[in-house]
């Protein structure tokens, strides 16, 4: 018993100290790689290479210049990365409406209607995340450059809806399986129609959720590269931040402006991110509680 | 109602999977996309007897497997550690939280690029401590250097060294989400159990071994799927960090170099029709050694 209760106390006293290191280190990496981003973006990049290691550079040497010239016009001698945010913002959002739309009523079907298959479906839809993403990309590459679309932002809506869609349904649909039941059939005996149930007590009542959901999907085609440089690598004027960043890594642009455009492409989304946090993870992990 | 749903994932999803399978079997270039017909014959086999006996698919498909299964590895082993660190109350925990999902969130062009200058030799930050402090000869190239040595007690082994850190990079960008689930499934765990197991003597270690893990093994299982599948088809990660080069060429990249490089549609289809259904093959052998373990737990 003793040496049971020494092992014990052992385990518990280096558990003691390992866990808030663990945290630590948890913190550390998590959070490390923005902090230099953010730092390198406001250095001179002749200083930086003078001085690499540094971690805390003198106050004296930070500066906002690397973010004015990435985001003046080319027009002017900078990066465009104004535009770029405009490409992305108007190809983000139309993406969360229209998978919305698409998303809603195949969730409320999957969450509510009793029909052949119902639980299979949403796995079904969740398969498309299966196929490699290049896959998928060759013939839509084919078709579109066949039609002579290829280049156009609305051409990659459809695409972003496409791979949005699925993850869409399957938090929407764990979202409306907690609107209670009797809400609605207390609606339906007042005489609402299926379409005025959902629009007038189910969306309202998941509205948060819906929110988060489309602030996910934002996120997503936000953040999205492959596509983006398959289909509009050709126009710059159609580039989007992800994109716009990479094709001036390839011109050879200095590593603090490169820096400064990382900063401002991360800032939305992690604001976004902030607004959401509880329920795009509660959406997320909610079939995972159960085991 | 579900028609909308499913007319998107029809015309953007499987119809181009059959197209793409289609294209596989034949003998299409970029330049010939304007005038070839896209559906009819002829068809042949040659992208795939291409393919076998070459390196340019060997080689990605080994890379591949290493990068997925290792990368996979590494997510979870970070996710669990996290998970079970911020399991229990501290103050600041929501914090900690949030802060920790970052890696996940950022775009994958601004993080890569950040890991590319913090691992650049000239003006990054992890070689210029590594000269200073801890003895480094001569700065490591981490992201082109595909074979390095790192000696231990005076005994060299051979590294990939841009492969690892390619899967180190995977691993840190997506631990958050295995951290997620795992951290959800954690919080599920009724108190009770451990209780019982901690009011009978059993220490930390063994309630975990004995207690929690089992309790996880089924989210792990399926984060492990999760996971491989996404690292298997990653494109973004290995073309941003080193463009495929060094070693690290995966099969992904290699359909995009099909594309690009030499405008070889057919060839890039085939590469990409092979990954899918390398990766149904994988997952139906998973399903079936670990399928019926899983509906135990």
């Amino acid at each position: 018993m003793s040496r049971r209760w020494s092992r014990y106390q052992i385990e518990v006293g280096v558990l003691r100290v390992l866990r808030p290191l663990t945290i630590a280190f948890f913190v550390l990496i998590s959070v490390f790689p923005f902090y230099y981003m953010v730092m390198l973006a406001m250095r001179d990049i002749s200083e930086v290479l003078q001085d690499p290691g540094a971690l805390v550079p003198p106050l004296s040497q930070l500066s906002l210049t690397p973010f004015k010239e990435v985001l003046r016009p080319t027009s002017q001698g900078g990066d465009g990365f104004t535009h770029f945010l405009l490409n992305s913002a108007g190809l983000a959002t139309a993406t969360v409406i229209v998978t919305l739309a698409v998303s809603v009523l195949g969730a409320y079907a999957v969450a509510r209607l009793q029909f052949f298959g119902r639980r299979k479906v949403s796995v079904l839809f969740l398969s498309v995340y299966l196929f490699p993403p290049v896959l998928l990309a060759i013939p839509l590459f084919v078709v579109f450059s066949r039609l002579g679309l290829r280049g156009q932002l609305p051409v990659l809506v459809i695409v972003y809806v496409a791979q949005t869609v699925p993850v869409c349904v399957y938090m929407l649909r764990n979202y409306f399986q907690t609107v209670p039941r009797s809400l609605e059939e207390a609606a339906e005996v007042d005489g609402a129609k299926r379409l005025a149930v959902i629009r007038y007590v189910t969306l309202p009542l998941a509205m948060p959720a819906v929110a988060a959901t489309g602030l996910l999907v934002f996120m997503v085609a936000w953040n999205e590269f492959l596509f983006a440089l398959l289909f509009l690598a050709d126009d710059p004027s159609h580039w989007t931040v992800s994109l716009g960043l990479n094709q001036l890594k390839n011109i050879e642009t200095p590593a603090t402006v490169l820096m400064a455009g990382s900063v401002i492409i991360t800032i939305p989304v992690i604001v976004l991110f902030l607004l959401s946090e509880r329920l795009i993870t509660e959406g997320l992990t909610q079939g995972a509680e159960k085991g | 109602m579900v028609s909308p749903t499913f007319v998107v994932i029809l015309v953007m999803v499987i119809l181009p999977v059959l197209w793409a399978v289609i294209l596989s079997f034949k003998q299409i270039r970029l330049i010939d996309l304007q005038h070839v017909n896209l559906f009819s014959g002829p068809y042949t086999v040659s992208n795939y007897t291409d393919l076998l006996g070459s390196s340019a698919f060997l080689t990605p498909l080994r890379t591949t497997v290493e990068y997925s299964v290792f990368g996979t590895m590494g997510s979870i082993v970070l996710g669990l550690a996290a998970a079970l660190a911020v399991r229990s109350k501290f103050p600041g925990r929501g914090v900690v939280r949030g802060v920790m999902l970052l890696p996940w969130v950022a775009p994958v062009v601004a993080v890569t690029f950040v890991w590319t200058i913090l691992l650049s030799p000239q003006l990054g930050f992890v070689d210029a401590v590594g000269t200073r402090f801890a003895g480094w000869k001569s700065p490591i190239p981490f992201l082109s250097q595909q074979h390095g040595t790192i000696s231990l007690f005076g005994v060299g082994i051979g590294v990939p060294t841009a492969l690892l850190v390619v899967i180190a990079f995977e691993s840190w960008r997506s631990f958050p989400f295995a951290f997620l689930f795992i951290l959800a499934r954690l919080q599920a765990i009724p108190p009770e159990l451990e209780e019982a197991a901690r009011s009978d003597g059993a220490t930390p270690t063994q309630v975990f071994r004995y207690i929690i893990l089992p309790q996880l093994m089924g989210v792990i299982a399926l984060i492990a799927v999760l996971r491989f599948i996404f690292t298997f088809n990653d494109f973004d990660s290995i073309y941003l960090l080193t463009g495929g080069g060094a070693g690290t060429q995966v099969l992904a990249t290699q359909v995009y170099s099909f594309l690009s490089a030499r405008a070889d549609v057919g060839g890039a289809a085939a590469v990409a029709t092979f990954m899918a259904a390398l990766l149904c093959v994988i997952l139906v052998v998973y399903m079936k050694v670990f399928g019926g373990k899983e509906e135990e737990v």
